[in-house]
């Protein structure tokens, strides 16, 4: 397969007045073209700034201090501003959170989806772009797409500006569309239209998209496969059947296990994960997750686990995937000799 | 909008009838009358001058034949200098109040909104700090002292400008620098502060997210944004500059409006108050009303109905 994206043990940090702040911290993983990859974790996961260092988009003293990221083979880190915007839009786009925000009140949305296609490509007439524009907006299908490149951002709803951001993001048919989650800001009704949007434009134009969310029921609908990260670290990475059936990390386990179902005893309560995320100033020596890990041995707080591959594709950093991992209490290793 | 604007100048003038009917009351209130002087004046002479200008008459009917002058804009006779009507002030005052209040005014827009955009742009750096230094000695330092302070410079020192007076247009340089100073310090900040919250929204990340260059983003992204509050404040401020200042106009011996109002208001000239009143007033409302309707030009959002 084509990688069309490889990170490369990604470092990104943040200086703040009480210190440096390690938000990523040695991220690798690659993207194949036309596939789609998740990546979950909690608020302060690293998985927003990890996307925003592909797009090479972070906010205030953001940097990326170490790592290499590449699309299509090109290596993005230390490109000049200049290169980088010839990439942005054009190769990889991104959709934002808040589509209530994320488009100017005061410019039309024909106009501001139309600014991304000059952007890349200042040879299209203005009557050109207009209707690329329509058509781009008839893929999103917002209805009478023809009378409403005038309207501005306030007069459509919540989905509506979210399909025109979709619509700029796929303007110039980028090969990497990065979507950071997407659908958080919007009613349940809508983010089930919006996730069906996605994966229509995607067969048809079979791009890659990198979709970053808290939820791993909308991963369930779109992603094959899946990064859980934590503490600005990839702690487990699998396709999507094993992420549900097999998970390796007690992180993951405690996700899914936070999971509503609709079928479960209603006497039964939700079973939180204990605790908070740690605190990126001064990341602990070992496993982030450790202090609120139910398995932690002495190992998980001193050293940080090395990725362990544990068949086709499917990798997890902790100790209890170690050979030397005792077999009481391990939930792995009871799984494999008690369950199918 | 037609409603609207209909709306908007019947209550304009609503508002005018309330000012003036306020401002007429305040100043019967207060002691004295135009004629109250050091010199002992006879009581027939004093009866004679208030049957001459009416002021025997009940205060009502005062207010209600004034505001029938006004109505036809005549805005009375001076009772303090014979012969000179109000109108005759305002017109005498306004060309010099107007001119000073113009040329300050596009010396502020061209001073204050290029600072705060690029102390924004340099948040932090040492471009930010002295801009931001020199903008709050503007807003602390009273007028009068800058004024001072810039005569004896550039008059009186280097020679450069007049003393006083505005028989050329050096004459009006002084006086721009030290009306404006405020304004601009001000609307510098303004501008700084706005554009930096506009440079952090969402919207300008997914403007760069376009790949367009950092000038675009911010000439046609971030400024239009940033310009509104700007917006909302000018109104007030060109009313005042237009109108002028009476301690600049004393300082620089410039025959403006706002000395007739002040020395109005110590002469009790009844009429002279209520005219520079109104006259002032009309011009505030107008230009909110202006700002307004400039609103909705920059900003979509904002209807009218």
């Amino acid at each position: 397969m084509e990688h069309i994206l490889e990170v490369q043990d990604l470092h990104t940090s943040f200086l703040t007045s009480s210190g440096e702040v390690k938000a990523v911290r040695g991220v690798s993983f690659t993207v194949e073209k036309g596939e789609s990859i998740g990546i979950v974790g909690e608020s302060g996961s690293g998985k927003s700034v990890t996307s925003l260092s592909v797009m090479q988009l972070l906010a205030g003293t953001g940097r990326i201090v170490g790592g290499s990221v590449k699309l299509n083979g090109r290596e993005l880190v230390g490109l000049s501003a200049k290169e980088m915007r010839t990439i942005r839009g054009k190769e990889v786009a991104m959709i934002f959170q808040d589509p209530m925000t994320s488009l100017n009140p005061l410019i039309p949305v024909g106009e501001q989806v139309g600014e991304m296609l000059w952007s890349h490509d200042k040879a299209l007439s203005k009557a050109e772009r207009e209707a690329r524009v329509v058509d781009l907006f008839q893929m999103v299908r917002i209805p009478e797409a023809d009378k409403r490149l005038k309207s501005f951002p306030h007069e459509f709803s919540g989905g509506m500006r979210q399909r025109v951001m979709i619509a700029m993001a796929l303007a110039c048919k980028p090969d990497l569309l990065i979507a950071d989650e997407p659908t958080t800001a919007l009613d349940v009704s809508i983010q089930d239209q919006i996730l069906k949007l996605m994966r229509s434009v995607q067969k048809e134009m079979g791009m890659s998209i990198m979709f970053i969310t808290h939820d791993l029921g909308v991963v369930a609908e779109l992603c094959s496969r899946v990064l859980v990260m934590y503490g600005g670290l990839i702690m487990e990475e699998a396709n999507i059947f094993d992420i549900f059936e097999q998970p390796l990390h007690p992180y993951t386990m405690g996700l899914i296990a936070s999971i509503p179902d609709l079928n479960q005893d209603k006497k039964k309560r939700l079973q939180p994960i204990i605790g908070s995320p740690p605190d990126m100033i001064h990341p602990p020596a070992g496993c982030p997750f450790a202090p609120r890990c139910p398995y932690a041995c002495r190992i998980c707080l001193e050293e940080l686990p090395p990725v362990f591959r544990a068949g086709e594709g499917h990798s997890s950093r902790c100790w209890l995937l170690d050979e030397d991992a005792p077999s009481t209490g391990n939930p792995l290793k009871n799984r494999k000799e008690g369950q199918p | 909008m037609t409603k609207y604007l209909i709306k908007r100048v019947l209550i304009m003038i609503v508002t005018l009838f309330m000012i003036a009917l306020l401002t007429f009351c305040l100043m019967h209130i207060v002691p004295g009358s135009p004629f109250t002087s050091q010199k002992q004046v006879s009581q027939a002479v004093l009866d004679a001058l208030n049957a001459k200008y009416n002021l025997d008459d009940p205060l009502w009917k005062q207010f209600v034949d004034y505001m029938i002058g006004v109505l036809h804009f005549d805005f009375g006779p001076s009772y303090k200098y014979t012969g000179k009507t109000v109108n005759d002030f305002i017109e005498g005052g306004m060309p010099y109040s107007g001119t000073l209040g113009l040329v300050t005014l596009v010396f502020v827009l061209l001073m204050s909104i290029p600072m705060g955009i690029v102390a924004a742009l340099r948040n932090g750096k040492w471009q930010d700090m002295l801009l931001m230094f020199f903008a709050t000695l503007g807003v602390t330092i009273p007028s009068f002292v800058i004024a001072t302070g810039l005569l004896y410079i550039f008059s009186f020192k280097l020679g450069w400008t007049p003393v006083y007076g505005v028989d050329t247009w050096k004459g009006y340089i002084l006086p721009m620098i030290a009306m404006g100073g405020y304004s601009i310090s001000f609307l510098a900040r303004l501008m700084r502060s706005s554009l930096l919250e506009v440079m952090g929204q969402d919207y300008i990340r997914t403007a760069r997210a376009k790949g367009i260059s950092e000038f675009r983003v911010i000439w046609k992204h971030a400024l239009r944004n940033a310009l509104i509050p700007v917006i909302t404040v000018l109104g007030p401020t060109i009313a005042n500059l237009l109108t002028g200042s009476f301690v600049i106009e004393k300082i620089f011996a410039i025959p403006g409006l706002g000395g007739y109002f002040v020395n109005s208001v110590t002469q009790r000239d009844y009429t002279t108050i209520m005219g520079m009143t109104i006259f002032y007033a009309t011009v505030l409302i107008a230009m909110i009303f202006i700002v307004d309707i400039f609103y909705c030009l920059i900003d979509p959002r904002i209807k009218y109905e």
